[in-house]
């Protein structure tokens, strides 16, 4: 057993963690965090993705002892200071973008950094995009509505902020 | 005030909130004080005699509380996982039943089948410990291909050395027979309706949590109908009564039909924990899922169409074998039959359709209801056969339906049903114009200019749902009734509490019942809380599958909602003197006819609560109904989907192009929600036409046993939908005139891509191709009818 020191959303945390323990255990087990989900065992489904130092990984294949000092993100960091849905949350919800929601907060955390390194991606680069992360509900159409309304309201805040 | 028709409005909906922050409480992100970690040791042999199972050193391992086998269950007296269907063959006998135990005895029968269970600490020293467990089997042959199965010589269970459980029919065999004699056409198609695994997204998970001081059990799972599966797991396995279980489902990650049935580790953790005196869990791993889940489909079927000169359909006959599996899952048994046969008659004026169903037990996973359940197997078998008729004919796929549509109704089919109403005219128009099914002639000549074959093809669908008329399913072998159970709780200063025996596991229940509700009561939506999943806060339910949850669930809450406002008048006649009769309810308001007169919903509820103004000889205080509702009929939503596909001939590789949807469901509450369940659908039956494949060797080996090798469909997959809900046809029978909406896309697509790559690739000569369309199968279908072509 180690000590694990790491900021996740912003938040000095630190917790057990053996040499085989991973992210996802470490959030969910030691933290209590439940927003990031394990659907797989082959690192593909995406349910577990958060952000490590501002990319998405899949906390699912990622050992918490590398990660001592880390900046983590998961969805439970999304949101706006005030509670209310952050860009993308609201995009999903404003395009129905979820149904069960399990699959939700990987997807999120997918687009959230695909909009960081593309901010206006075509549909096709859209579900490129999301070829690591696996939803059963929606057929993704929704969700592709969701990438594309956030997109757009992202830009369309940067360029009334500039 | 409630806003302006909230009915049909695409009310956003509420438990996205707590999604979407990842605070959604699913079973597994649940924790009971003191818990323990259960591991299954799983079969890896797919059929063998069980010599001996030693847990002495697994026992003895760090952490490590109890060791179970099937030995501790069978002392223990435990019933065997029960089935709730039975079927009766065509000669009057009951189908052949094997037991199903918890826990393995004797033999193994599937790779997946429980042996062991390890109960320690945590979950990793469960793991780690059941390495340690030494079984001892001897393998006998696998029973895998149906085809050969009555004849092999070996019986996955001594009931059925021949591994038949029932041999079925429906419909007038010599009516066909005679139809058939005078037929001008007969199409024959003999094909695979291929084993999917439903995979939602959220593996299944269980916790039992016994309280040793009130000797009462709580079971926590992931489950589409806590109530079934307090009765089954209950009164059949663990012989506990109602009021000492409580079974509780939080939010659900997606079920698709295999979240229904009641398996073994609910049962086993619920008595597990009762051994231990402490919480046992038991979470799935994806890999386990795989092999633990039930599966759905797995048809193997030949069918003949009998047409006039004129194209019209005289008779319809089919001959299926439908995989069980190894045991009897919850509903298995009645999906290839009254889920399937009675679906044979489509939209179409046949006068004589008969259907022979062998059910086979195999060395399998079991085989149970999955998305559609026994409807998609139905739909692709007269989908394909009709396309593969116009194709033999010279017609157009679309005129050749057009001539056999039902267009009277009610009309009563030749496989049981009675279809209340339906305008398929109206969604073949709409799709045929959605796609413009008119340019395609335009659109293959460009695809052609760059080497690809492009194809389109249509497929017309009907189903039955909101599942169903108690004394009818009774009558089939239903051990149970298929009503629905709601209360609604008013409370003393007018806001609702429904308690709903439906369960969401996506499919928005919170939002659209609030939606119910708000605009029978005239309340705002915010006023309305949904209850679901919790057998101690409801009276009883039946669940969500079957596409029933609107139709049945959503009329016992209208039900329940009627009553509410009778008694509500009578509190309002009182307090405004008034005669009853007087009185009418709209907009949230009791008024007195024809007056200015008039008390708030509020009002009348606080006056139930503090009844000092009140006919208390004439009722009682409180505000509070409950209502079951037992439907009348099935609901029969109806539609046409035309897919677009443009083949790559150099690989085999299927495009899809476009994927157009006009559906039928009656009235529509949330069109948003709708259209998502559509979206949701068509992307399972893509998914099973194109990709898709749960494929065991001839040893009974699952090779597609996770997501390396199981295509699910991805983004890149497919492409947009257009999907329109059409205008629509009211359910004449509920309360609400919906039909439901839940199955169709995986019901309709999967025939409409098959359709659509066939007649991309007739000029090859080629008639049909076995789903999953892979690149491999298509390139392989293309090679060998050039080979052909060539020598002819």
């Amino acid at each position: 057993m180690a000590t694990i020191s790491m900021t996740v959303n912003g938040k000095q945390v630190s917790g057990e963690a053996q040499g085989n323990t991973l992210l996802v255990e470490f959030l969910r087990e030691e933290l209590k965090m439940t927003g990031t989900h394990v659907g797989c065992d082959t690192s593909q489904c995406g349910a577990c993705v958060v952000h490590v130092n501002g990319e998405s990984v899949k906390s699912c294949t990622t050992f918490v002892s590398a990660l001592d000092g880390a900046e983590v993100t998961t969805i439970e960091g999304m949101a706006n200071d005030d509670g209310t849905l952050g860009v993308i949350q609201q995009a999903f919800q404003d395009e129905h973008g979820l149904q069960c929601g399990f699959c939700t907060p990987g997807m999120v955390m997918t687009i959230a950094d695909m909009l960081n390194n593309n901010p206006q991606p075509t549909e096709a680069e859209i579900r490129e995009g999301l070829k690591g992360n696996i939803c059963r509900c929606t057929g993704y159409h929704n969700i592709v509505k969701a990438a594309q309304s956030a997109a757009a309201t992202l830009s369309g805040a940067k360029q009334a902020a500039e | 005030m409630a806003k302006d028709n909230v009915m049909g409005s695409s009310s956003k909906r509420r438990e996205d909130v707590r999604f979407l922050k990842g605070r959604g409480r699913y079973t597994d992100d649940m924790n009971r004080p003191g818990q323990t970690y259960a591991y299954i040791l799983r079969s890896w042999s797919a059929h063998a005699t069980l010599n001996s199972v030693d847990t002495a050193a697994a026992s003895e391992a760090e952490g490590v509380i109890r060791v179970f086998t099937g030995k501790d269950i069978e002392e223990a007296g435990l019933g065997g996982v029960p089935c709730g269907w039975e079927i009766t063959d065509k000669n009057g006998d009951p189908m052949k039943e094997p037991a199903h135990p918890i826990l393995a005895t004797g033999k193994v029968r599937h790779v997946g089948d429980p042996i062991a269970v390890v109960v320690a600490e945590t979950y990793q020293q469960a793991r780690d410990a059941a390495e340690m467990i030494d079984i001892d089997m001897t393998d006998l042959p696998a029973v895998v291909d149906m085809r050969t199965a009555e004849t092999l010589g070996t019986g996955v269970h001594d009931e059925a050395p021949d591994n038949l459980c029932y041999d079925w029919e429906l419909g007038d065999a010599a009516a066909t027979d005679a139809a058939f004699a005078s037929a001008a056409h007969v199409t024959t198609l003999e094909f695979i309706n291929n084993r999917l695994v439903a995979n939602p997204m959220e593996p299944r998970c269980a916790i039992g949590d016994y309280d040793q001081d009130a000797d009462h059990y709580t079971l926590y799972t992931t489950s589409q109908n806590p109530h079934v599966i307090r009765l089954l797991m209950g009164a059949f396995v663990l012989s506990i009564p109602e009021h000492k279980l409580r079974v509780y489902a939080p939010d659900v990650g997606g079920g698709f039909g295999t979240k229904i049935f009641h398996y073994a580790e609910e049962a086993f953790v619920t008595w597990a924990s009762a051994q231990i005196k402490r919480p046992v869990k038991w979470t799935s791993d994806r890999s386990e899922a795989f092999i633990s889940d039930a599966h759905g489909r797995d048809h193997v079927t030949k069918a003949e169409l009998a047409l006039d000169a004129e194209g019209k359909f005289l008779a319809l006959r089919a001959d299926t074998r439908a995989n069980m599996g190894a045991y009897l899952s919850t509903f298995a048994p009645c999906v290839p039959t009254w889920l399937h046969g009675t679906l044979l008659a489509g939209q179409y004026a046949t006068p004589a359709v008969h259907c022979r169903v062998r059910a086979m037990f195999t060395n399998t996973v079991p085989v149970d209801a999955y998305r559609g359940a026994g409807r998609p197997e139905a739909t692709y078998l007269l989908e394909r056969i009709i396309n593969k008729a116009a194709q033999e004919l010279g017609m157009d796929q679309a005129e050749l339906r057009r001539k056999n549509f039902i267009r009277s109704f009610p009309y009563d089919t030749p496989v049981a049903l009675q279809y209340d109403t339906g305008d398929y005219d109206a969604t073949l128009d709409a799709v045929l114009k959605m796609a413009d099914y008119d340019g395609f002639a335009a659109r293959k000549a460009e695809s052609a200019s760059r080497g690809k074959l492009r194809g389109i093809g249509l497929s017309c669908y009907i189903e039955a749902c909101g599942i169903a008329p108690s004394s009818l399913v009774g009558a089939l072998g239903a051990r149970a009734g298929l009503y629905e159970a709601a209360t609604i709780r008013v409370n003393p200063t007018g806001s609702v509490t429904v308690m709903t025996g439906s369960h969401s596991h996506g499919q928005g229940h919170e939002t659209t019942f609030a939606q119910v509700v708000s605009d029978a009561l005239g309340i705002p939506e915010d006023q309305i809380e949904i209850v679901h999943g919790d057998t101690d806060k409801i009276p009883f339910g039946m669940g969500t599958y079957g596409s029933r949850s609107l139709a049945v669930g959503g009329s016992a809450i209208v039900k329940a909602v009627d009553k509410v406002v009778a008694k509500g008048k009578k509190i309002a006649a009182h307090l405004l003197e008034a005669a009853e009769s007087d009185i009418v309810f709209e907009d949230g308001q009791y008024k007195v006819a024809g007056t200015d007169k008039a008390k708030a919903f509020a009002e009348v509820s606080l006056a139930a609560y503090v009844p000092h103004n009140y006919p208390i000889e004439e009722i009682e205080p409180g505000l509070e109904e409950t209502a079951f509702y037992d439907p009348k009929n099935f609901t029969y939503p109806a539609g046409s989907y035309l897919c677009e596909v443009e083949v790559d001939p150099q690989t085999g590789k299927v495009e899809i192009v476009a994927l157009s949807a006009s559906d039928d469901f009656g009235n529509v509450v949330n069109p948003m929600i709708v259209e998502g369940q559509v979206h949701g659908g068509l992307a399972q039956g893509l998914g099973q036409a194109m990709l898709e494949n749960a494929a065991y060797d001839e040893h009974g080996q699952l090779v597609a046993g996770s997501y390396m090798d199981y295509a699910m469909p991805l983004a890149v997959d497919l492409p947009s939908f257009n999907v329109e809900t059409a205008e629509g046809t009211p359910c004449t029978h509920n309360p609400l005139g919906v039909k439901g909406c839940g199955e169709a896309g995986a019901i309709g697509s999967p025939p409409a891509l098959v359709n659509a790559v066939v007649n991309a690739l007739q000029d090859h000569g080629i008639d049909h191709i076995d789903m999953p369309l892979s690149p491999l199968r298509v390139w392989t279908a293309i090679q060998n009818a050039s080979v052909k072509q060539a020598a002819e």
